[in-house]
């Protein structure tokens, strides 16, 4: 593949964001550190529901069920041997016997998570519009009771704790940039325009041969690498975690940020996972104490969630499509008239 | 044999009474689909509104009672169509969608705070409690909410199918449901039609928050909410493009898990939500523009 120069500012524009907020996550003082590794963690699961959801143009609640098993394969397989005989008496032999390093767990959890979207995308793939939402969030139900209720393959409805936190500023920035140069050559491919002439329109796309079945379920599978990839970052940088932190809040919440940040390109998903997260953390700050923004701000106790949903509520009335109109990043004076 | 033998009439009777709620559900969510072509996530917290103001109204009589509820309901279901649907009405599916996600917070997040005043979680609804005692029918008990929430659904359902068949106004929301454009051309003004489906879907809401609260008392700010999940996901399973296939689907989900509940055994009932799930897929796959939506199939538009 080769890239024009305007192709490359594509790319540059959300990664050099990204090293950014990577960058200020260091000099922030150590209660502050965790909202900027938090975003970054955001925006790879945000990227990875873009890559499936923004690109194909099909709505999915599931992706969220590959962040799950990442964070939970992630998580069961980090936990040092002799911690788990004491606090995972249930899970398999197998799996209490052994435990592998920090790298490793992460291309476990990628590779679960592609394994596993691609075989629930086989069928479903099929599906289009509503249905497809709905049977995407079948899944994510049946991943969260399984998890939640089968104790041998993980803590059950307890918490998994004595996670390594190993997601400090530098695996959070790069496993963000990760996510961003997968889905921008995905995107770039023969595959990805395919794809996204799909989503433009389905019947042409299918009269000049593009099997759409076939681009959705690749989409898919990537997509769901990228979230399984994604949910070991999350459950390394929070260090314990329990089902219900990986399931409809999350869902609702990363979804938010992709329509505000602009549904269809993957700066919008950058963009809107970094804002999104940002006044989330904004609001919490301001809810313990004053924040100085030019003037005093402080927070009614337990007005945080109102002020979230109301602003994101504001912003899709006000700005339908997205904070970025679902465009690319672009620099105005390097293009040619 | 066993699996038929665990359906008794005990559970057949749960089983249509939630299916009778679900059904009523389904109508408030279709009829809004209908009409503005959105899924709103956030009814369940008109219900859910609806049961606080049972709570806080506990001491008034009855009647009182029922009577602000559907008040409160039916002011905050025209108060979101005013301030959300309204300016959303030209945007795409997803946006609205996820909009109504955030109106669902917004709204949890109030009622959580108004709901913490008094330093503890929940409310408890306790004047309407009584219709929650069982009465012996044959043997077997039932309880007095199921025989309410069926004789509901089935007068609201009627007088709903009456007014949508025999009134002016009725006409033009089935005319706007199937084309709103055309029938916009034809004279059908549409914030009449809005309205009209707003209030309805309200005052069903409004019921539903009566009949809820009777079986569950103690209102929390996610009060409603697992409800409204599985019914959104009837009413696309039967199929959201028609009122009756749409309000068949959200029966059809309420009365499946009461009796796949029973048909497990004991020790796999936590495993409810998989099996439902799983046979909401397969539905899903076989029939994807409904359960129900017999004679029709789901055809790509042409270029």
């Amino acid at each position: 593949m080769r890239f024009s120069l305007g192709a490359l500012v594509e790319l540059l524009g959300p990664a050099l964001l990204v090293i950014v907020v990577g960058l200020l996550a260091t000099t922030a003082s150590a209660s502050n550190e965790v909202y900027f590794l938090n975003a970054l963690v955001s925006v790879a699961i945000v990227v990875a529901i873009y890559v499936f959801v923004g690109i194909s143009g099909v709505l999915s609640f599931g992706q969220i069920s590959f962040v799950a098993v990442g964070a939970f394969a992630a998580g069961v397989m980090t936990v040092p041997v002799e911690s788990k005989k004491g606090v995972l008496t249930t899970i398999f032999p197998i799996l209490r016997d052994h435990s592998v390093g920090n790298v490793p767990s992460l291309l476990l959890a990628a590779a679960l998570g592609g394994v596993f979207a691609f075989v629930v995308g086989m069928p479903l793939m099929r599906l289009s519009g509503l249905a497809a939402g709905i049977a995407t969030f079948a899944v994510l139900e049946i991943t969260h009771n399984v998890l939640r209720e089968w104790t041998k393959i993980g803590p059950g409805a307890t918490t998994l704790a004595l996670v390594p936190e190993t997601t400090g500023a530098l695996q959070a920035t790069l496993g963000a940039l990760v996510a961003i140069v997968v889905a921008f050559l995905y995107q770039r491919s023969r595959r990805g325009r395919l794809l996204r002439a799909s989503r433009e329109d389905p019947a042409v796309a299918r009269s000049v041969g593009v099997n759409i079945h076939l681009e959705r379920l690749l989409a898919f599978t990537v997509s769901g690498a990228l979230a399984g990839f994604a949910g070991a970052l999350y459950v390394h940088l929070l260090g314990s975690i329990t089902t219900e932190q990986v399931y409809l809040e999350l869902t609702f919440l990363t979804l938010a940020m992709l329509v505000i940040g602009g549904l269809t390109s993957l700066w919008g998903a950058v963009v809107g996972a970094l804002a999104v997260s940002g006044l989330d953390s904004f609001l919490s700050r301001a809810e313990q104490s004053d924040v100085h923004v030019i003037f005093t701000f402080t927070l009614w106790q337990g007005t945080r969630l109102v002020f979230l949903a109301a602003i994101m509520a504001l912003v899709l009335i006000l700005r339908p499509s997205g904070l970025t109109g679902g465009r690319e990043f672009r620099l105005r004076w390097l293009r040619r008239r | 044999m066993s699996v038929l033998a665990s359906i008794d009439l005990q559970t057949l009777g749960d089983a249509f009474g939630l299916g009778a709620i679900y059904a009523l559900m389904a109508v408030g969510i279709g009829l809004v689909f209908g009409v503005l072509r959105l899924v709103n996530f956030a009814y369940g917290q008109l219900i859910m509104a609806g049961a606080y103001t049972l709570a806080y109204t506990s001491g008034w009589p009855v009647a009182a009672s029922i009577v602000s509820c559907f008040a409160v309901v039916v002011a905050l279901s025209l108060a979101m169509d005013r301030v959300v649907f309204r300016p959303l009405r030209s945007s795409s599916p997803a946006v609205m969608l996820v909009t109504t996600f955030a109106i669902a917070f917004l709204l949890q997040a109030v009622a959580l705070i108004i709901d913490l005043r008094d330093g503890q979680l929940g409310e408890v609804a306790s004047s309407i409690a009584p219709l929650n005692q069982a009465v012996s029918v044959g043997g077997v008990d039932v309880r007095k909410v199921t025989f309410v929430a069926v004789g509901v659904a089935l007068g609201a359902l009627i007088a709903l199918a009456l007014v949508l068949t025999r009134t002016t106004i009725g006409l033009h929301t089935r005319a706007a449901a199937s084309d709103f454009r055309t029938a916009r051309l034809l004279g059908v003004r549409a914030n009449r039609v809005i309205a009209f489906a707003v209030v309805v879907s309200g005052l069903l809401a409004g019921a539903v928050a009566v009949l809820l609260t009777v079986q569950n008392p103690f209102v929390q700010p996610d009060f409603a909410l697992e409800d409204t999940i599985i019914v959104l996901v009837g009413v696309v399973v039967g199929g959201i493009d028609r009122l009756w296939t749409a309000t068949l689907g959200g029966f059809a989900i309420g009365f499946v898990s009461v009796l796949v509940n029973a048909a497990l055994p004991t020790d796999q009932t936590v495993f409810l939500p998989s099996v439902v799930y799983a046979l909401v897929i397969v539905v899903l796959l076989l029939r994807p523009a409904g359960l129900f939506a017999w004679g029709r199939r789901a055809a790509m538009e042409r270029v």
